[in-house]
């Protein structure tokens, strides 16, 4: 089949603006979108940028907009697209660096304000922690996230608020937090009780929506925010004691 | 000049182990291609072997029977003594990575799930349901923010500076800056990962060019047991992704296209958990005589393990053959056929993961100590990374205190990097010629056809020669964009170089070693020969041409015997 690729391309360095770029693409067999923007890359223009690593939907290299929806480009098999026009664009809300490749800094920043390891108990010498495999599979949904930065590009808060964690961290947090090995104190996780933290989000879902991984960093945040807010009504009791 | 006591090259489990575990006095960093979650570590999913014992089937497991089954699967070319150290250090490993925050299953009373592996006594393998090795990686690199780990992110090295037996430190490609920068260290780890991307058919990632084996391999530190190329038994149909040894783990059957459990006329007692390469040999020989699909790939069936289960303890399997095969394991048997994983050769190290250079260590599946010998068995490349990536970092980090640089480190250094801009502005300045995505599709198929499951001389010989035409034609290559940031054209035009090298010394051994052993079948010499090739492969690269030498494997408690499973 023929297709169109619509390859948004900008060189910071050179261009004023960035522009779009058609390529005609004619597909042998079963290609993914990532596929055929390889094949475009070797056989059109070597110098079109993009990143990409596994092929298989687990590094979180390739997440871009491919028709205007957020998705890893390997996991995107060309046929499922409904049209042979297929408009490609790097993730939004982060500064191009060169065609598709874009600047995760502010991600990955975000990232590490929420501390994202375990504060675990030192218990080196012993045979490890005894964990119920429910306690496992709560923060499994979590546990999935590839940080491939698409609820980040697609979220509303953080393209206006550049103190917004976003929800990947957001979601990270509450990985540890639901953690029962996780001993980190209330003052240290109830940092994010702030509008830059979990009260920033717009509660629009994009970033569910965003997501290729089925991870709904959403409800890692509203569960943050139900979680803090049981905890300050304890606290309260205690006081009152 | 950027200047550091240790740098690690890669970002995968074995680079961030050894980064982790060097000495905090010391100034350590990470050179990583690419952002260190995006290593293919992260595309591990069965599990990381240990004699926990937490299986009921598992009270009786213990390291030496580990040991025991590591050396048998490595058809007895495994030093014994490298072996049983992974072993013994296999379950501290394991508690480790728990205490780290690893989310690995859990069975009743809270204990570290472990489910039964290929060529293991007991059911051994530690799991987070099948995607233990994101888990892992996500959790070292937590732990790298933590410790504050300088990271060279999207940096190539493309050159190993060694001077007089010492190593002086890298060269590497930039590339989001596009500038050629050289980097002292006083000590340098290689931790650089697999060359699947040689072959036509693999598991591997895109970026698993292998090129850190082939820079090792051109600054003169010798290559060993590079002819052991493991084929995983099962890869998806088409894209040749990865499904797990978990699935037959969980009890999944292997079926040829009369509905047989074949296994029976391979390895009765195993079956479909035989080692890998008797598992990949009796697929390939259904399909080649008739009775796989397609003439191309049996089914592995998971349907009687049901729903509950599979997306339980295969969820990720069950997405990956959702996004790429279009089916659900539930109701429908996986399309699957062997494909290039795994390379049980890589550099020459010794137990303590140094090479023959001084002050050059590496650790992983670009390293071979050797742990896995002729085949390696499933689980234990995860417990290798983690294990040999620490006992990388501690080494360097104790034998960094007795280096010194030389005056002319330097020098030398700035030298290196103007041969790299030479280099580059002459694949620049060709505006036609060969590209190299065309050459790289030719080896890829050379070493598929030629140097795959079943080898025999003349394809092997064939092979040399065809390498040997490419590597004529990989004068003419040339880049065509004029842009060197984030250029993904000169990463593989630099790159190739390796894999030309890595072809070769892969066929080379295998021509060489006319014996059937684990990984190598010679259909020309289809049984083992102890007497002549109970040795370990060395191909030292000099005056630009392999040279091979032979070194005896270490055995101590384990006489070989033959492998029954």
């Amino acid at each position: 089949m023929d297709y169109i690729f619509r390859i948004l391309r900008f060189d910071p360095q050179k261009d004023g603006s960035p522009y779009f770029q058609d390529f005609s693409y004619e597909s042998e067999g079963k290609k993914s979108v990532l596929d055929a923007l390889m094949d475009i890359r070797n056989e059109q223009d070597g110098a079109i940028s993009l990143r990409y690593s596994c092929r298989e939907a687990i590094c979180g290299s390739c997440a871009m907009v491919i028709n205007g929806n957020f998705d890893l480009a390997c996991r995107t098999n060309l046929e499922s697209l409904k049209n042979s026009l297929v408009v490609i664009e790097p993730l939004p809300n982060l500064e191009i660096q060169k065609d598709l490749v874009v600047d995760m800094d502010p991600f990955w920043k975000a990232l590490h304000k929420i501390e994202p390891y375990l504060h675990g108990e030192n218990i080196e010498s012993s045979k490890g922690h005894l964990v119920d495999d429910k306690d496992m599979d709560r923060i499994f949904q979590f546990v999935n996230c590839v940080m491939c930065g698409s609820c980040y590009a697609a979220c509303p808060v953080a393209s206006r608020d550049e103190r917004y964690l976003g929800p990947a961290a957001l979601a990270k947090l509450y990985r540890f937090v639901r953690d029962p090995r996780d001993i980190r104190p209330f003052a240290n996780w109830s940092r994010v009780n702030t509008e830059g933290g979990v009260w920033g989000c717009d509660t629009v879902f994009a970033c569910n929506e965003a997501c290729p991984k089925d991870v709904r960093p959403a409800d890692g945040i509203e569960a943050l925010r139900r979680k803090l807010v049981v905890e300050k009504i304890k606290r309260l009791f205690r006081l009152g004691r | 000049m950027i200047s550091h006591d240790i740098l690690v090259v890669g970002g995968g489990l074995a680079g961030l182990s050894a980064a982790l575990n060097s000495d905090p006095a010391l100034s350590v960093a990470v050179v990583s291609k690419v952002h260190p979650l995006r290593s293919h570590s992260v595309a591990a999913q069965g599990g990381i072997n240990a004699p926990l014992g937490n299986n009921p089937d598992s009270k009786d497991d213990t390291w030496e029977k580990h040991a025991f089954d590591t050396i048998k699967g490595s058809d007895y070319l495994a030093d014994q003594n490298s072996a049983e150290l992974m072993c013994r250090l296999a379950a501290p490993t394991i508690y480790h990575l728990d205490t780290l925050g690893v989310p690995f299953s859990r069975f009743p009373g809270g204990v570290i799930a472990q489910r039964p592996f290929g060529g293991a006594g007991f059911p051994r393998t530690c799991y987070a349901a099948d995607r233990t090795g994101l888990v892992i990686l996500h959790t070292l690199y937590e732990h790298s923010i933590r410790k504050n780990v300088h990271f060279y992110n999207e940096w190539l090295v493309t050159k190993l500076v060694v001077d007089d037996g010492k190593c002086l430190g890298v060269v590497v490609y930039d590339l989001a800056s596009g500038e050629i920068i050289p980097i002292k260290a006083r000590a340098v780890i290689f931790a650089t990962g697999g060359y699947g991307r040689v072959y036509l058919k693999t598991t591997n990632a895109f970026i698993n060019h292998g090129s850190g084996i082939g820079i090792a391999y051109q600054a003169g530190v010798p290559l060993k047991d590079l002819e052991f190329v493991q084929f995983h038994p099962t890869s998806l149909f088409g894209k040749n992704i990865l499904i797990t040894e978990g699935a037959r783990g969980e009890g999944g059957y292997l079926l040829n296209n009369q509905g047989k459990r074949f296994m029976e006329d391979y390895a009765p007692t195993a079956m479909e958990l035989a080692p890998r390469d008797i598992v990949a040999r009796a697929i390939q020989t259904e399909v080649d005589a008739g009775r796989g699909y397609e003439k191309e790939y049996v089914h592995l069936d998971l349907r009687h393990i049901g729903a509950e289960m599979i997306k339980k303890r295969l969820p990720g399997i069950r997405e990956i053959c959702h996004n790429f095969a279009s089916l659900d394991p539930i109701d429908t048997p996986i399309p699957i056929q062997p494909a290039q994983h795994y390379s049980m050769g890589g550099i020459d190290v010794d137990e303590s993961c140094a090479s023959p250079v001084e002050g050059f260590f590496a650790a992983g599946e670009c390293a071979c100590v050797s742990v896995h010998g002729a085949n390696r068995l499933g689980g234990n490349s995860l417990l290798d990374t983690v294990v040999f990536g620490k006992v990388a970092g501690e080494e360097a980090s104790r034998r960094t205190k007795n280096l010194s640089g030389s005056k002319r480190t330097e020098k030398l250094l700035l030298d290196e990097c103007l041969k790299l801009k030479n280099k580059i502005a002459a694949w620049q300045s060709r505006d036609s010629g060969i590209k190299v995505h065309r050459l790289l599709d030719r080896l890829k198929n050379i070493m598929s056809d030629r140097v795959g499951i079943f080898r025999n001389k003349k394809e092997l010989a064939d092979a040399l020669q065809e390498i040997a035409m490419t590597r004529d034609d990989y004068k003419e290559a040339y880049i065509s964009g004029d842009c060197l940031r984030y250029s993904q054209e000169l990463v593989n035009i630099i790159e190739f170089g390796s894999m030309l090298d890595l072809a070769e010394v892969i066929t080379l051994g295998g021509l060489n070693r006319d014996e059937t052993r684990g990984s190598h079948f010679r259909t020309d010499f289809p049984s083992r020969n102890d007497k002549e090739w109970l040795k370990h492969t060395l191909v030292t690269c000099e005056q630009g041409r392999p040279k091979i030498s032979y070194k005896d494997v270490k055995i101590d408690k384990y006489e070989p015997k033959e492998r029954k499973y």
